[in-house]
């Protein structure tokens, strides 16, 4: 090794660092910008160091030396220029409640990338026949892991912007189609690392592609917390395996901390749905986009309608209120509103705390988004644990759009949510639900909730009835 | 195997084993800037294009490396952005610019009971 090879691994391992305590200044919205401007410098770091390897004709992993022609430049530059400022523009450009599908673009764009280095490598190693087991076996992995993510995570894009159902689309024959490309896509690896081959590896492209739209299209609306996270764990992977295929460490480094995120997210979100991630996979079962089941419910009659006013003036005269933001608050655009209210009422003295459900929202910690975007301070952003046992001394708990989260039931063994994580409302003096109509929530189920002497429902969308609220509350403290 | 790839494996098993510790204590409040401070990491298989580019040289592999290049850099530039402009939402406190003119246009809405409300 060189002076400048030296240098480098020595910038990667800086690069690494920082990457780990970017991450670990996450752990407080105090820090965490700071932690991701560090990670930022780390980045740069590592990519002027590759640079400057490959420029000065370094040696590479396999003994070899760098040789960059002018088209070779000329590809690289034009690529990394279209690619930056089409990031940077969406990255402006995006609204907050759009975030799930930025997210999703970026792990298919990086999943993607991640692929395209292995076949890359693949094709220049096998034109000069030098393929070995032990680096056909990580290239078929990033191929095959990095095209699932790239197809997937567009499907899943698709499906949060609305240009894709979010219904879950099963079709004659989608399963054994699914298993098809699965058997196709393993099979044509397997076949590969046996005998390596270029149309192989082109099988292996298109039936891993194939399986990614057909794992996605059939999981609903509802379930895309789960699906995002896991996506963003198979990038993570694909992008070490794309680390391993070139004899990288800082992608095997990078690529295994965004994995290791990925799954824990995956596991936290399955977890507080009450359902296993094999299950979510298999699908066919979430559609929960709407919820909008009218009719059924909890026998119409058992429930007290309360009105804007009648609300208003609970809040008005509480010291403490806790507002319960659930997905309905997110699918309506109706976070200003919430925040507007909160405000108001911190102005008046009374103690506001948010009750987050690791679930509310479209991806992991989105309704925490979507609420300092409205300017609501994080401190009154409490999750689950902590806010739980507040619930007993509140006055009122203002629930828009959550449900199946909030009902008791789940105490309970047997029904759909036995044993889902909740957050206590229903220990509360005062309970308003803010819902359209008495319809199911995602499990199908009969909120309890509302037919409690506690409770009082306002009948009204998410948006229209905080508006309602906020007018009504001006009227009475102006 | 080679005394590389035991390695690198090994690096790959701690790197996982120390995400899955820094990553378990960040808070759900900070689960989306968290999420997306990790796709922006994944962008460092711009690394992989440079490397990738540094030894291409036939028109295929120019195509190729051109869109590699080009979905990490969107990977790791506009990752980065997103998530700062994410976490410069969250505050401590709400964001009043001047208390007097919010007070002034919450008594201004409560005056005309709509204005306020929007």
């Amino acid at each position: 090794m060189s002076g400048l090879e030296v240098a480098v691994r020595l910038i990667y391992l800086v690069a690494a660092v920082c990457f780990v305590l970017g991450l670990h200044l996450m752990r407080s919205p105090a820090t965490a910008r700071r932690g991701n401007w560090l990670s930022a410098a780390g980045m740069t770091a590592a990519i002027v160091a590759t640079v400057a390897l490959v420029a000065a004709g370094g040696q590479t992993s396999e003994g070899g030396t760098y040789s960059v022609t002018g088209w070779g430049w000329g590809m690289l530059l034009s690529g990394l220029a279209v690619g930056s400022f089409a990031g940077l523009y969406t990255a402006r450009a995006v609204q907050m409640t759009a975030m799930p599908q930025l997210v999703s673009i970026f792990n298919a764009v990086g999943g993607g990338a991640a692929a395209l280095v292995g076949i890359i490598d693949f094709v220049r190693l096998s034109g000069e026949g030098a393929v070995t087991a032990g680096f056909s076996v990580p290239v078929v992995l990033d191929v095959i892991i990095g095209s699932v993510t790239f197809s997937g995570s567009l499907i899943a894009a698709g499906k949060l912007q609305g240009w894709v159902s979010g219904a879950p689309i099963t079709f004659k024959g989608s399963r054994a189609l699914n298993i098809a490309a699965a058997v196709v896509a393993l099979g044509g690896a397997a076949w590969l690392v046996a005998a390596p081959s270029g149309w192989l590896l082109v099988a292996v492209v298109i039936a891993s592609l194939g399986f990614g739209i057909l794992m996605v299209l059939p999981i609903g609306g509802a379930d895309m917390p789960v699906v995002i996270s896991l996506l963003n764990a198979f990038t993570g992977l694909a992008v070490a395996m794309a680390g391993f295929v070139i004899g990288n460490q800082i992608l095997i480094i990078a690529g295994a901390l965004v994995g290791a995120s990925g799954t824990i997210l995956t596991k936290l979100m399955a977890d507080a749905m009450n359902r296993s991630v094999i299950a979510i996979m298999i699908g066919g079962f979430g559609t929960g986009d709407t919820a909008s089941d009218a009719g059924a419910g909890v026998a119409g009659a058992d429930v007290r309608k309360v009105d804007a006013d009648d609300v208003a003036i609970q809040l008005a005269y509480a010291t403490k209120v806790i507002i319960v933001p659930g997905y309905g608050l997110a699918a309506a655009q109706a976070q200003r509103e919430c925040g507007e209210l909160g405000a108001l009422l911190t102005e008046r003295g009374i103690t506001v705390l948010y009750a987050i459900h690791p679930v509310a929202g479209r991806m992991p910690g989105h309704m925490n988004v979507l609420l300092a975007e409205a300017d609501v301070p994080y401190t009154q952003l409490l999750e689950m644990d902590e806010v739980n046992p507040e619930f007993a001394t509140c006055d009122v708990a203002l629930v828009v759009g959550a449900n199946d989260v909030t009902n008791p039931a789940a105490r309970r063994p047997g029904n759909a949510i036995s044993g889902m994580p909740i957050l206590d409302v229903d220990q509360a003096r005062s309970v308003i639900v803010i819902k359209r109509s008495l319809g199911h929530g995602y499990a199908g189920l009969d909120n309890e909730l509302y037919g409690q002497p506690q409770t009082g429902m306002l009948f009204a969308d998410a948006k229209k009835g905080l508006r309602e609220i906020l007018a009504a509350v001006k009227t009475l403290v102006g | 195997m080679s005394s590389e790839l035991l390695s690198n494996l090994g690096l790959f098993v701690l790197a996982v084993l120390v995400g899955f510790e820094v990553i378990s204590k960040i808070p759900a409040t900070l689960h989306t800037p968290m999420m997306s401070g990790a796709n922006a990491i994944h962008g460092v298989v711009v690394v992989g294009a440079v490397i990738v580019a540094g030894l291409a040289d036939d028109p295929f592999a120019y195509f190729l490396t051109f869109v590699a290049a080009a979905f990490a850099a969107m990977n790791v530039v506009g990752g980065y952005v997103v998530t700062d402009r994410m976490l410069g939402m969250f505050k401590a406190r709400p964001a009043r610019p001047a208390p007097a003119a919010a007070d002034a246009s919450s008594s201004a809405g409560s005056a005309t009971t709509e204005g306020g409300a929007r």
